[in-house]
């Protein structure tokens, strides 16, 4: 009887694996997409090694400003500067109250994932917010006041986004509800609302807050520049948060809606029990995506005269010892605001392929 | 068994649920009547306390400030805050028209080469939309006015191409065309082309329908459209010349000025907003099922049958409503010139005018009326669109 062994696949022909077999068929696979590529390459030879050299080769990291002699960018601006970017003109003994914060916010978001117990987590939310206020104001428990005013940099930019996205949702559930439900005047309202703020632009809306809102309550109500812009930015990311929020309203089959009637549960606790967990799962992407243009627009403030980390670019540059440093700084911003919503876009890619069952 | 939760009487007045539903309404119906109620009353008050006057009759009142690109005739002296409103419209409207032109063209070809069959081509097209839709777009204007067009040489070094066209910090500097008698003819001798084009697309298309012949339409409508013009224009003794730019002490005069404010925000406009145009024409060709081709394929059909006949009416159907919101979004964009001072309706109106009357309720009310017709007008034309591209019959 004969024995059979096993016999070693034969490789694939040297002609179709390889690194040369995929630059021919990715790159080279015909005249025309040769000439494409090679086009593409001059692209990145022009811009590449030049981009290289200025930000990182050439660079001067450290030193003094009479030291600097490299061609490339002048980085140590960056880490002269680096506390008025990051924190504005919050006195410098202070730093230490927003780096508790940020501290205590991944704190807070960690042990929203470890507890399991709903009541504890409710007294979490609730107090955190806070906490955060108190920290960084001051002016309780034996903490210094620090104005306003004399916040800025990047926790501004971060503060106005948390306020704007964390007021906003609430608010703009209850406007979707309202555009959904069957009563007119209620819907005509809501709809009358959505529509008007998603109509005008931001800038007009931080103009309306700015300038409007004082005139709208008695002179004995004042309302600091901060608090303006951030009624004026939840209004308006309420307004997109409701339209995100309805469209996963209406992705809910008319069946889940009918089962918690008939289930008994009142209007609320259908829409907070049944509905309402479905369709905020499904929007998630698209909150998402809406919180990374609040984030990016909260560089608007800078408009209304706030200092937030793009303002602190041309402020940073008035001082007479550092003129001329703008590139700089912009890259600085840019690469700030790049980092913060490409991971957050990739975050809402991911979900997204999470919940794409299709093939 | 007693439940205190539960309605001992189910016909009572509020568990009506009809009842109920109005009682809501008028309680909310209230509620916002007395805010606005109070709204309005405190700030009649804090108007009349602080003496400034209401109405619209500032808008006769003279300007008397210079504005640094007017598209209509402007005099300091003279010209009031009516013109100064229909200056920043006609301002805001440039730049979108000219932002939705050069974003469309841009965001087009990207969105190609996003699908490319060539790797670094459709990677590169990949980093650049990646770029540049997460960088704000405020950012973006102010790096192009700050930094890239501040860096400039002065108008005496100004980089020139063909000692026509001018660039330096003072803006781009074109040779300004200018429109003798007999130049009617040229637009008369255009608007026929286009006419005959019209007709001559119907004719061929009925043609085919009915003989199956084809007509080379594209060839001879761009003949015609390039011809005629042309041809008139040489008849007519060549009625169009251009003023050149020219150099004259320490700046230039003549031929047509493109500020830098304008130029900064068009290039930020159009970069940003091409990349979700980009996206949405990817999205769009990806959209239509890989079957459709193959089956065009199978008939016979030439590829660019296939991509006129079957893929590209499918693939508008998806790609044009996003495409049109990123238009909309592009001009409301368009007031973060404010930033940069680029003269449009924000900056002219909400700011300067604002500053000088002090009227902020109906300066900023006004301002956002035009946005509100703006927005308005663009979703009716999407409305119609989307009717009238809505699969038909089945």
């Amino acid at each position: 009887m004969a024995i059979y062994t096993m016999k070693e696949a034969k490789p694939a022909p040297t002609g179709n694996r390889g690194v040369i077999f995929w630059l021919r068929e990715n790159l080279f696979p015909d005249v025309k997409n040769s000439l494409l590529t090679l086009a593409c390459l001059y692209i990145l030879y022009t811009i590449i090694p030049p981009l290289l050299n200025w930000m990182i080769f050439d660079a001067t990291w450290t030193g003094t400003k009479e030291e600097i002699v490299n061609s490339g960018a002048r980085w140590i601006f960056i880490v002269e500067k680096f506390d008025q970017f990051i924190y504005g003109f919050y006195p410098e003994n202070l730093h230490w109250r927003p780096n508790l914060v940020a501290i205590l916010s991944v704190a807070f978001f960690i042990s929203l994932n470890v507890i399991s117990n709903n009541k504890v987590k409710i007294t979490i939310i609730l107090l955190f917010p806070i906490v955060c206020y108190t920290l960084i104001s001051g002016g309780w428990f034996g903490l210094e006041a620090v104005p306003t005013e004399k916040w800025g940099g990047l926790m501004l930019t971060v503060l106005v986004a948390a306020v704007g996205i964390i007021a906003s949702f609430p608010i703009g559930i209850v406007l979707a509800l309202g555009r959904q439900s069957d009563m007119p005047i209620v819907k005509t309202l809501c709809i009358g609302f959505i529509e008007f703020v998603r109509g005008v632009p931001l800038i007009t809306i931080l103009f309306m807050a700015s300038v409007l809102l004082p005139l709208f309550f008695h002179d004995g109500i004042e309302f600091d520049k901060l608090l303006r812009a951030l009624i004026g930015i939840t209004l308006f990311q309420a307004a997109y948060i409701a339209e995100v929020v309805r469209g996963g309203l209406q992705a809910i089959p008319r069946g889940q809606y009918e089962a918690s009637e008939a289930l008994g549960l009142s209007y609320w606790q259908g829409m907070i029990l049944v509905i309402l967990p479905q369709a905020l799962k499904i929007s998630i992407p698209n909150l998402v995506g809406s919180f990374i243009s609040l984030f990016k627009d909260t560089t608007l403030v800078l408009i209304i005269g706030l200092f937030d980390v793009l303002a602190m670019v041309t402020l940073t540059n008035s001082d007479t010892n550092w003129l001329g440093f703008e590139v700089e700084g912009y890259v600085f911003v840019t690469l700030i605001y790049w980092v913060c919503c490409f991971s957050m876009s990739q975050y809402s890619k991911s979900i997204e392929r999470k919940f794409n069952t299709e093939h | 068994m007693k439940n205190k939760q539960l309605p001992t009487d189910g016909n009572g007045f509020l568990n009506n649920p009809h009842y109920r539903a109005i009682l809501f309404q008028v309680v909310a119906l209230a509620a916002v009547i007395f805010c606005g109620f109070y709204f309005a009353n405190n700030m009649f008050d804090n108007i009349a306390s602080r003496g400034i006057s209401t109405g619209f009759s500032f808008l006769n009142n003279t300007a008397g400030f210079g504005i640094s690109q007017t598209l209509i005739h402007y005099d300091d002296g003279t010209s009031t805050f009516l013109d100064v409103f229909i200056i920043g419209l006609l301002n805001t409207l440039l730049v979108s028209v000219l932002g939705i032109i050069f974003a469309s063209i841009i965001g087009l070809l990207l969105g190609v080469a996003r699908l490319s069959s060539n790797y670094l081509v459709s990677k590169l097209a990949l980093v650049y939309i990646e770029t540049f839709r997460n960088i704000p777009i405020l950012l973006q204007i102010l790096f192009w006015y700050n930094v890239v067009l501040a860096a400039l040489p002065s108008p005496r070094q100004s980089l020139s191409y063909l000692d026509s066209v001018y660039l330096n910090n003072r803006g781009l500097l074109l040779p300004e065309p200018i429109f003798e008698s007999g130049s009617l003819a040229i637009l008369i001798a255009f608007v026929i082309a286009v006419l005959s084009v019209i007709f001559l697309v119907r004719w061929s298309r009925k043609r085919h329908d009915e003989t199956g012949q084809d007509f080379p339409i594209v060839k001879v409508s761009l003949a015609i459209l390039v011809i005629a013009p042309c041809l008139v224009y040489f008849v007519a003794g060549q009625p169009i010349s251009a003023e050149y730019p020219e150099l004259k002490g320490f700046n230039f005069k003549g031929g047509l000025t493109i500020i830098p404010e304008l130029l900064a925000l068009l290039f930020a406009l159009s970069i940003y907003t091409a990349t979700y145009i980009a996206e949405a024409v990817r999205a769009g060709i990806e959209s239509v099922p890989k079957g459709q081709k193959e089956a065009a394929k199978s008939l016979g059909l030439k590829d660019y049958v296939i991509l006129t006949k079957v893929v590209l009416p499918q693939a508008l159907r998806v790609i044009i409503p996003p495409v049109i919101n990123q238009f909309l979004n592009l001009t409301k964009n368009s007031s973060l010139a404010t930033a940069i001072g680029y003269p449009e309706l924000v900056t002219l109106f909400s700011g300067t005018t604002l500053n000088q009357v002090g009227q902020a309720i109906e300066i900023i009310l006004m301002t956002m009326a035009v946005y509100l017709v703006i927005s308005i007008l663009i979703s009716l034309l999407l409305n119609w669109v989307n009717a009238k591209m809505a699969i038909k019959g089945r």
